[in-house]
């Protein structure tokens, strides 16, 4: 009994993970409608990056997220501005032909510059140490994890609901041509809210270079558990998309228990649920 | 007198549609203008150019002795013109407190801020956190009148307000409308109903067929002379 709890205390610290995977995705969905399916890839290029900046400038790995997530805020709204903002528009296929040649385009690069070795980042003791609470071990940087999760989770929501820009954010994606008229740059906006979906995706990507190795082709795979957070939790709300990744979490980690070939396609088999028996998923807000 | 606001044989397209021909249309400081015409004559075109949706030359749009024309609609708004859409465009996920603060986006300052909104448009305060489309289509007109105003503009452009509202809302807005505009600030209001533009305006344009058909000061028209502008007889 005590292993179930553990286990699912083991999912819900890394659906705390993956629900910050998911963040990003949600927030350029949320406003643009725009699924980038560079995403997985966008996080592997941010671990480079820290394994760069770590090697270069001999910082600890978690003083290598602000820089990370700076600098991947400056290409997000770079990106948006120059290439994406052009391929939004009523047609849905442009963003996902763009956004898929990036892809290909990150896949290619890191290859080239890092070779196909596996890489990780090293935290050192704090990796492995571990905190007893009563029968359950939670080890400390997986709640770090979960801990930053909830807090951006939070922060985002706020960012959202009470300040001038969230309202833009909402306003430009009601309808764009109207938040125009109310005096909201729309290009503009939609660059900011690109640098902010590929910050967090630059912060998850230290996160996971310390916590799991990764190769330069890995990135698919997380666009897919991002994307199941997204679904299962429903779109339009932060924490909708928290709860996705946690019971994504969860899932796997209870399929992993049974067997450890079983870990994934049991994440897959919940979200594959979720569409069928509620697509609109878990926690949406109505638009 | 320099005009607050003038167009210079404005042409308009969409695409390839022309809906406006040389249009030369002109408001003053502090005055009321209103823009009649049957439907497709291309009033809403002409508000829509000028608060910056469409493409024209520079030249072609002065505001406050600036060439505007091809500006950016944000630009536009920022300084000094706001439009209330056609079919009041409201931000459907946003609460009716939550689009009028998106009005004031520019902030710009002035007489205007929520409160006052509140005061003009007491029904409103009422269902401030309401969903913008769970309101009644007078409800929702006011909150875009108030939304416009939130950006304090030096002129306020008013699209077809009584568009699907009843006899009596309609007199209830174009009352409140006149409350608002006694302090001064232009505006041109866009009506198929002549009888309502007429009344709420000091000089009136007609257009037919993206043309300028008929203008002159509100009390010299005629009901004939109107009548054969507006249908081209």
């Amino acid at each position: 009994m005590v292993e179930w709890i553990n286990t699912a205390v083991q999912g819900v610290l890394l659906g705390g993970l993956y629900a910050l995977f998911a963040m990003g995705l949600s927030l350029a969905y949320g406003v643009m409608r725009l699924v980038n399916l560079a995403h997985g890839d966008f996080i592997v290029l941010a671990a480079y990056a820290a394994l760069g900046v770590i090697t270069l400038l001999g910082i600890h790995p978690f003083a290598a997220i602000p820089i990370v997530a700076v600098a991947a805020f400056v290409l997000g709204y770079g990106l948006q501005r120059s290439v994406l903002n052009r391929t939004l528009g009523r047609d849905i296929l442009p963003p996902l032909l763009v956004t898929f040649g990036f892809s290909i385009v990150i896949q290619n690069v890191l290859l080239e510059a890092f070779s196909a070795d596996n890489r990780s980042l090293k935290l050192g003791a704090l990796e492995t140490a571990s905190v007893a609470i009563g029968p359950v071990t939670i080890g400390w940087f997986p709640l770090i994890i979960f801990c930053a999760s909830l807090a951006i989770t939070a922060a985002l929501t706020a960012l959202f609901s009470h300040t001038r820009l969230g309202r833009a954010f909402r306003a430009a994606s009601d309808d764009r041509a109207a938040a125009t008229l109310m005096g909201i740059d729309d290009r503009h906006v939609y660059g900011l809210a690109m640098g902010i979906a590929l910050a967090l995706v630059g912060i998850a990507g230290v996160f996971l270079g310390i916590r799991s190795g990764f190769t330069p082709s890995v990135g698919p795979e997380y666009l897919l558990y991002a994307f199941e957070a997204v679904v299962i939790g429903g779109l339009g709300s932060f924490w909708g998309t928290f709860f996705g990744g946690v019971i994504l979490g969860i899932a796997q980690a209870i399929g992993f228990r049974f067997d450890p070939g079983w870990g994934i396609i049991a994440g897959h088999f919940v979200f594959l649920l979720v569409l069928i028996v509620k697509p609109s998923g878990l926690f949406p807000r109505t638009r | 007198m320099t005009a607050l606001l003038s167009t210079h044989r404005l042409s308009s397209f969409y695409g390839d549609f022309q809906a406006l021909f040389g249009v030369d249309f002109e408001v003053h400081e502090g005055e009321t203008v209103a823009i009649i015409g049957s439907n497709g004559a291309g009033k809403s075109t002409l508000l829509r150019t000028i608060a910056g949706l469409l493409r024209v030359p520079r030249d072609a749009v002065q505001f406050k002795r600036e060439a505007i024309g091809g500006a950016e609609p944000y630009a536009i708004a920022a300084k000094g013109i706001a439009l209330v859409p056609e079919g009041r465009r409201l931000f459907t996920s946003l609460s009716v407190e939550e689009n009028l603060l998106v009005g004031a986006h520019t902030r710009r300052t002035g007489a205007w801020n929520l409160d006052r909104v509140y005061d003009l448009f007491p029904r409103l305060k009422e269902r401030r956190a309401n969903a913008a489309t769970a309101l009644s289509g007078g409800e929702q007109q006011m909150t875009a009148i108030g939304r416009a105003l939130m950006s304090n503009p030096a002129l306020l452009m008013c699209d077809e307000m009584s568009l699907g509202l009843a006899p009596l809302v309609i007199i209830d807005i174009y009352r409140c409308l006149r409350e608002v505009l006694k302090e001064g600030m232009a505006a041109i209001i866009v009506e198929q109903d002549i009888n309502t533009a007429v009344a709420a305006a000091s000089r009136v344009y007609c257009l037919q067929h993206g043309r300028v058909s008929l203008s002159g000061r509100a009390g010299e028209l005629t009901r004939e002379r109107i009548a054969a502008a507006y249908f081209g007889l």
